[in-house]
């Protein structure tokens, strides 16, 4: 063949006659004998098939029901305090040393109460509330644009990769005595140890979102006219943000850890640091309430983040 | 002539960094308001073909003109439809069709006014504000189009627009791109893997074979639209061109029991 050349294949001499051919072709098709058996339907309006619709489905169970039905679903975890309330009531005849070695949910709550009269329970809340969304806040503003320069510029992250990559493995409780040097005790240095755990996560997934933007999408931008500063807002951050949310909840996540040992070692106050003076004092439900409060604070804030999720990306299926 | 393609050859390369012959000089000349296809087996390197036209990548050796000028970037006057959408998921039907007009600064009404008229023309009329992951593939590949379409482009590149589609989903699109095409004629180059389409679809048709991907013949289609595809001429040119295409990508030998297989293939 030689290349791009007229056609060898000459087309049919003339096309009116095969215009001919098809309509007799066509005629032909109509008295060939086709039956149909369907029965005729009555037409129907789109409306009343949206009515139809709405009948086939069982109407909604009522409030109640459905609250109950939630309530359900959390059947493990009330077995769970349940069984745990009943070993430690019932242990304490056989072992009166369970008193203190597990405590029972009932005690945690006159814990809660008694410590809530004494009006340092909301502080120490309030306090390690301050400092993990202090630093996840400061993980999340600066480490969502440098993973997403690293994800957008191949150049810049070969040069920030091996520093990142060092300073990473480092676990945050090791910069405890130097960041105490540094800038003493209290918040600027818990904060700071919070946002060094919170920091890589949230980097590592805003560099994957921005390396994983679909290179369709980013053709698409290009070809309608997106000049680089566009395709970055409207192409590549929508496209990284799913990850950005993850890195936040797993630096929320991380954060409490570093939070509570942050607190354990040195600080004048938080949950950490209430559980580490009631063990000095022995009162082990104050140790398990202060468990129990960050495991609910982190629940609530991964809860939170995962409304903001939905309402910030509409168009993306829930996690 | 509006597109000149000119001895354009292109190597990519591996994952192994090997280089791969994709395009050999592949030359052909596309006139205004063609609607031109390229056909051939996949791997062909029909999409890198695409690519290069449409200002993604730049051929290792020759030259791609628009209206005489070369072609270095993606521009407005081409616009791109691609086979699996590459609709924004985060974008609306509306804001996906709007993009364009955006980008080029058209002015507030004359967008609202544009984006209503391509959303009429592509039949999405009540689905302005679903989410593309709340279409049909059909549907999708309209609202791809009309996002194509709104820049204004002298020239549609479409890659396998219609390739995941069912089949009368797939037919029905054929004829609203040709109604389309004839209501706001425009510079079409419509890649595809099926011949059936191209002879449907096309004034001419570029027929590519692999390794390396070059253009073996270039068919006019001289048929009348619409086409029927029942028509015995329609069917034996698509049967001839098969059985050709299967000639020069699989050899000869299995030409040999097929019907007209001398008449016209002696080229
Ligand atoms: N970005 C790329 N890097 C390396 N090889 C590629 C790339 N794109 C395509 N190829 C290779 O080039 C050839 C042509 O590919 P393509 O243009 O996608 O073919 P088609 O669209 O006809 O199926 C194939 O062998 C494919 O593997
Ligand atoms: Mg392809």
């Amino acid at each position: 063949m030689s290349g791009a050349g007229r056609s060898a294949i000459p087309p049919p001499s003339s096309g009116v006659r095969a215009e001919q051919a098809r309509e007799k072709a066509g005629y032909a098709a109509v008295e060939a004998p086709v039956r149909a058996t369907a029965e005729r339907r009555v037409p129907v309006a789109p409306e009343a098939f949206a009515r139809l619709a709405a009948s086939m489905v069982p109407p909604p169970p009522p409030t109640w029901r459905r609250a109950l039905a939630r309530i359900c679903r959390l059947w493990l975890l009330v077995a769970f305090v349940v069984i745990w309330e009943l070993v430690s009531i019932f242990g304490q005849r056989v072992n009166p040393q369970l008193d203190v070695m597990m405590p029972p949910p009932t005690a945690v709550i006159s814990a809660a109460s008694d410590l809530m009269t004494r009006g340092v329970l909301f502080t120490h809340i309030f306090d390690s509330l301050y400092r993990v969304l202090l630093a996840v806040g400061a993980a999340t503003a600066l480490g969502v644009p440098l993973g997403l320069a690293m994800g957008w510029s191949s150049r810049f992250r070969f040069a920030v990769d091996p520093l990142l990559e060092f300073i990473r493995p480092i676990p945050p409780l090791a910069w405890i005595p130097l960041s105490i040097l540094w800038f003493g005790i209290g918040d600027v240095q818990i904060v700071y140890i919070i946002f060094l755990a919170a920091f890589f996560p949230v980097v590592l997934n805003s560099l994957a979102g921005a390396r994983d933007v679909d290179p369709y999408l980013v053709q698409a931008g290009l070809s309608l006219g997106a000049r680089p500063r566009e395709l970055f807002l409207t192409v590549v951050l929508p496209a990284a943000l799913p990850h950005i949310f993850t890195g936040m909840r797993v630096g929320l996540g991380i954060g409490w850890m570093a939070l509570v040992a942050g607190e354990l070692v040195a600080a004048p106050s938080g949950l950490g640091y209430m559980i580490n003076n009631a063990r000095t004092l022995f009162r082990s439900d104050y140790i398990l309430l202060g468990m129990v409060l960050i495991g609910v604070l982190g629940l609530v804030l991964d809860y939170l983040m995962r409304q903001a999720a939905r309402l910030v990306m509409p168009w993306h299926k829930g996690q | 002539m509006q597109v000149d393609v000119a001895n354009v050859s292109k190597v990519h390369f591996s994952m192994k960094g090997e280089p791969l012959l994709a395009l050999l000089d592949v030359n052909f000349q596309v006139e205004k308001n063609e609607f031109f296809s390229i056909v051939g087996p996949s791997g062909c390197g029909k999409t890198t073909l695409l690519n290069l036209l449409a200002g993604f990548e730049q051929p290792t050796r020759g030259e791609l003109k628009v209206g005489g000028r070369v072609i270095t970037a993606p521009g407005w006057e081409r616009a791109v439809v691609f086979q699996e959408y590459a609709l924004f998921p985060w974008y609306t039907v509306v804001q996906n069709i709007r993009y364009g007009l955006r980008r080029k600064r058209v002015p507030e009404p004359e967008q609202r006014r544009l984006v209503d008229h391509y959303i009429g023309l592509v039949g999405l009329g009540g689905f302005e504000s679903r989410y593309p992951r709340e279409l049909s593939g059909g549907m999708r590949q309209r609202v791809s189009i009309a996002r194509a379409l709104a820049v204004n482009p002298s020239i549609l590149l479409m890659d396998e627009p219609f390739a995941s589609l069912d089949i009368q989903t797939r037919e029905y699109m054929q004829d609203e791109l040709l109604k389309i095409w004839q209501r706001e004629p425009k510079t079409v180059i419509f890649v595809t893997h099926s011949i059936d389409e191209a002879i449907k679809l096309s004034d001419r048709i570029a027929i590519m074979g692999p390794r390396p991907g070059r253009v073996e013949e270039i068919m006019i289609v001289e048929f009348g639209r619409p086409r029927d595809p029942t028509n015995p001429a329609v069917v034996r040119l698509a049967a001839e061109v098969k059985l050709w295409l299967r000639q020069q990508v699989f050899g000869s030998k299995s030409a040999e029991d097929a019907p007209h297989a001398d008449q016209h293939m002696a080229g």
